[in-house]
């Protein structure tokens, strides 16, 4: 993915923005919220989505970034499906804003529920989340390499991958790998990224590919051990995790012989019909969010990839990728129909 | 003991005047979020979240969790007075709670309530003292298998004991297996069942449900029986608690009983609600009194309650020490604990001494401050029964269908309340039991989820239940729970033959 080469430039970019427009237009919005904004969250509470969110709601509560106030609300029935159809229901109202993962893409796909990315208005991209491999700590497994052999040495379906949920980002990948390695493996579908995390743990299954955010403290622990990244690039972040190991450490996935790259998009949508006033104006709001400590430090502790998009490009982006997915989940025979 | 003096650091930190302000506040909101239907612990966490994020970690951990415990005890006093269960785990309290408050003696299960959840949470974060690190690594055992032999044990000893023929139980129980199938498929992530209608894509929340069935219900059956409230002769009683506490002693048994079935329910993640159904239909076969259970019997409050508030605090320490969220509410909190900059988890313990002790402490005091706070207005509450039906009714038909819409802002909910409420009274009418029913709408799915997911770990061997020491003994318990009514006659029997001889 090419987006990793402008991380750093689009993040200066914007906390420029964000400093211009905090100096420059005190009270100047062409639009501005006249009651309580909702914010949807496609997914159950304490996920990764819902964090992000809450997160979100919480910086512009606390630095005053917005006149009205900031709701969350989680719709997560239908994999997320409720979320995406009440946005597509409310076609005009610019107070309501979904935050999006791999579900703005999978579910359509898999369940055939009647919504697409289309139905909406892209407002931003706030993060790209990451997908490591990882391996409970006691195993022998000290890179890719020896995990791939293994996987290779055993008879099909004997290897039990976890992840969250159906035919979702984690199956993606999961599908992806059993092609590179040519071996099948079995897929266990879990609720939430912590429980899988938690799962791996307990040696009840034998590899994952949480985000890092889902995973950090068991690594942290010594209870994990991470492989390789699904990333084009290694990780930024050199801060010593584990023992003598950083983010930075760990390899990219393609390195080690496993040729796919993943990463989840977590961006704000808003109906479709909105003013272009208010498009902007949110636009604006997520910069100011983005240039925010804490943000800076949910970044860093989540490991993200903190690439930021808006506008076209941003819509062009979300277009490559809904592509991409329909191809991948047809690989995979995820597809509804 | 290291965990004494980890406590005792733990009181330091927590005993300033500005956190027992915080611990007041959120006793007393919590409350009113456990007494509203549907607002639930979870959504009222939630929406307090972003406003502590500017207070220190132990201050705002202090607040969220304080209001945890306030609408633990909420919930029971709805579900007492109305015959409504503000929380989920309320609903077993419903059973004899309410006949009480009907035969004018809610004072005494209010206090009873209250009481009896004091002890189960006291229990258990004593457990958390002393036993933290042991009872982190045990909840790591619990892979599917484990969890699903939880489930089983929870349907098992709840079936088979109702006053209703078997056949109902069971009939009720299995409508309820498929109004929790509705929805998204976890395993295959496909719809089913939701015969194209998009309002289903959710599935049907317990809480609906729950206020229809319980509530709605109960205020159908109530115009029938002629518009009058039979709890209305309950006279105002300022020393009701001190005379109710006075025959609470004889009833250890039943609270030890509960107390061990909520901490092993909160730890082993199945949480308050299956706890306190469990530790009910327990209660109800090894009472004597038994056969009383569901006409206003007191041990029938105590024993749900209990268990209920051991399970919603032991709840709290799987998710610190491991990142997993024992219940709704603890999801939400966990949320705020990356957004303060804490990791949950192994080492949680070890790096934020200050917080995870801060937090202990905190549960002491905060269950003491809130019996002290619920304890108090025992009196006041009761007398809510006084106000006449027909003014009353109204009043918790707009509290019900807010209730209702809250849980996800659907008006779609509110009619699915209405049905459910009809539903409800057809089956009291038909003598139908509605616990069975409830229970599987709550625990179906994730029972469903923890078998299926089981049998693609095996390769689809049934014989994965009984693979390990753990698991097999756990399904070996359910199976003698699902047939005690048999074993114990048989036993019976046998004794009986033996003893003339």
């Amino acid at each position: 993915m090419a987006m990793t080469d402008f991380r750093w430039r689009s993040r200066v970019t914007a906390m420029v923005a964000a400093l211009a427009a905090s100096l420059f237009s005190p009270a100047a919005w062409a639009w501005e919220p006249t009651r309580t904004v909702e914010f949807i969250v496609p997914a159950g509470t304490g996920g990764g989505a819902d964090q992000m969110a809450r997160m979100i709601q919480g910086i512009v509560a606390k630095h005053g970034l917005m006149k009205q106030t900031m709701v969350v609300v989680n719709k997560a029935g239908g994999a997320g499906g409720e979320g995406f159809l009440d946005i597509k229901n409310a076609k005009g109202n610019p107070h309501k804003l979904v935050i999006t993962l791999s579900n703005l893409f999978t579910t359509p796909l898999a369940t055939g529920i009647p919504f697409s990315w289309k139905d909406m208005t892209p407002v931003s991209m706030m993060a790209l989340d990451e997908f490591v491999l990882w391996v409970n700590a006691e195993t022998p497994f000290k890179s890719a390499q020896e995990f791939v052999a293994a996987v290779k040495a055993s008879p099909d379906g004997k290897f039990k991958l976890g992840g969250t949920g159906s035919k979702q980002e984690d199956q993606i990948i999961t599908v992806a790998m059993q092609r590179a390695i040519g071996k099948k493996m079995t897929y266990i579908p879990y609720k939430g990224g912590g429980e899988v995390a938690v799962q791996l743990v307990g040696k009840h299954i034998d590899a994952t590919v949480n985000n890092p955010i889902e995973a950090v403290a068991q690594w942290r622990a010594g209870a994990l051990r991470p492989l390789c990244v699904f990333d084009g690039k290694p990780l930024p972040i050199k801060d010593k995790i584990a023992g003598d190991m950083s983010w930075a450490d760990i390899p990219t996935c393609k390195s080690q012989g496993l040729d796919i790259e993943y990463l989840m998009l977590r961006g704000i949508f808003m109906p479709a019909g909105v003013p272009k006033d208010a498009v902007d104006y949110y636009v604006q709001l997520m910069q100011k969010v983005r240039a925010t400590p804490e943000w800076a430090q949910l970044m860093h502790d989540g490991a993200f990839n903190p690439t930021f998009m808006a506008g076209g490009e941003y819509a062009k982006w979300v277009e490559n990728e809904e592509k991409r997915h329909r191809e991948l989940m047809k690989e995979a025979g995820f597809l509804a129909n | 003991m290291e965990g004494i003096s980890d406590l005792l650091h733990g009181f330091s930190v927590v005993l300033s005047w500005t956190n027992f302000f915080y611990m007041l506040v959120g006793i007393i909101l919590g409350v009113i979020i456990g007494v509203l239907p549907g607002l639930g612990g979870a959504n009222g966490v939630a929406i307090l979240l972003p406003l502590t994020f500017s207070m220190p970690p132990t201050s705002a951990i202090i607040l969220l969790s304080c209001i945890y415990w306030g609408a633990l005890f909420g919930g029971a006093i709805t579900s007492i007075l109305f015959n409504i269960p503000g929380e989920p785990w309320s609903v077993a309290t419903t059973f004899d709670g309410h006949p009480m408050a009907q035969k004018g003696q809610a004072g005494e299960a209010l206090t009873a309530a209250f009481t009896s959840s004091f002890i189960g949470a006291l229990f258990a974060v004593i457990v958390i003292t002393l036993a933290a690190p042991l009872v982190a690594s045990f909840a790591l055992q619990f892979g599917p298998a484990e969890k699903f032999s939880v489930f089983f044990l929870a349907f098992c000893s709840f079936v088979g004991m109702g006053k209703e023929p078997p056949a109902k139980t069971i009939a009720a129980m299995m409508l309820g297996f498929a109004l929790a199938a509705v929805g998204t498929d976890t395993v295959t992530g496909s719809l089913r069942l939701t015969f194209g209608s998009t309002e289903l894509l959710g599935g049907f929340d317990f809480l609906i449900a729950v206020i229809g069935l319980f509530g709605i219900g109960e205020i159908l059956l109530t115009m029938e029986e002629g518009l009058s409230f039979r709890g209305k002769a309950a006279a105002i009683n300022p020393t009701v608690v001190w005379q109710t506490w006075k025959g609470l002693p004889r009833y250890w048994l039943t609270m030890l009983r509960s107390c061990l079935i909520g901490c092993w329910m909160g730890i082993t993640p199945a949480g308050a609600t299956p706890a306190s159904f469990m530790s009910y239909g327990i209660a109800k076969r090894s009472s004597k009194d038994g056969g009383k259970f569901g006409t206003g019997e007191i041990e029938g409050v105590i024993a749900p309650e209990t268990a209920a508030h051991a399970a919603g605090t032991s709840a709290l320490l799987p998710m610190l020490a491991l990142g997993v969220p024992g219940s709704p509410t603890a999801a939400v909190l966990l949320g705020g604990l990356l957004i303060w900059g804490l990791q949950p988890g192994p080492l949680l313990f070890v790096e934020q001494k200050d917080f995870v002790w801060g937090l202990i402490a905190s549960m002491y005091l905060g269950n003491i401050v809130g019996l002290a706070v619920v304890l108090t207005m025992v009196p006041v509450f009761a007398a809510i029964l006084r106000v006449p039906f027909g003014i009353i009714a109204p009043i918790i038909l707009v509290i019900c269908a807010i209730g209702a819409y809250t849980v996800h802002n659907n008006s779609f909910d509110v009619i699915m309340m209405l049905v459910f409420g009809v539903v409800g009274y057809f089956f009291k009418k038909c003598n139908y039991p509605l616990a069975p029913l409830v229970l599987a709408i709550v625990l179906g799915d994730k029972a469903e989820e923890a078998f299926r997911q089981s049998l693609l770990i095996s390769g689809g061997s049934v014989s994965v239940f009984w693979s390990s020491g753990l698991v097999g003994t756990i399904m070996a318990l359910g199976l003698v729970a699902l047939f005690w009514p048999a074993v114990s006659n048989l036993l019976g029997r046998l004794f009986r033959q033996r003893s003339p001889a």
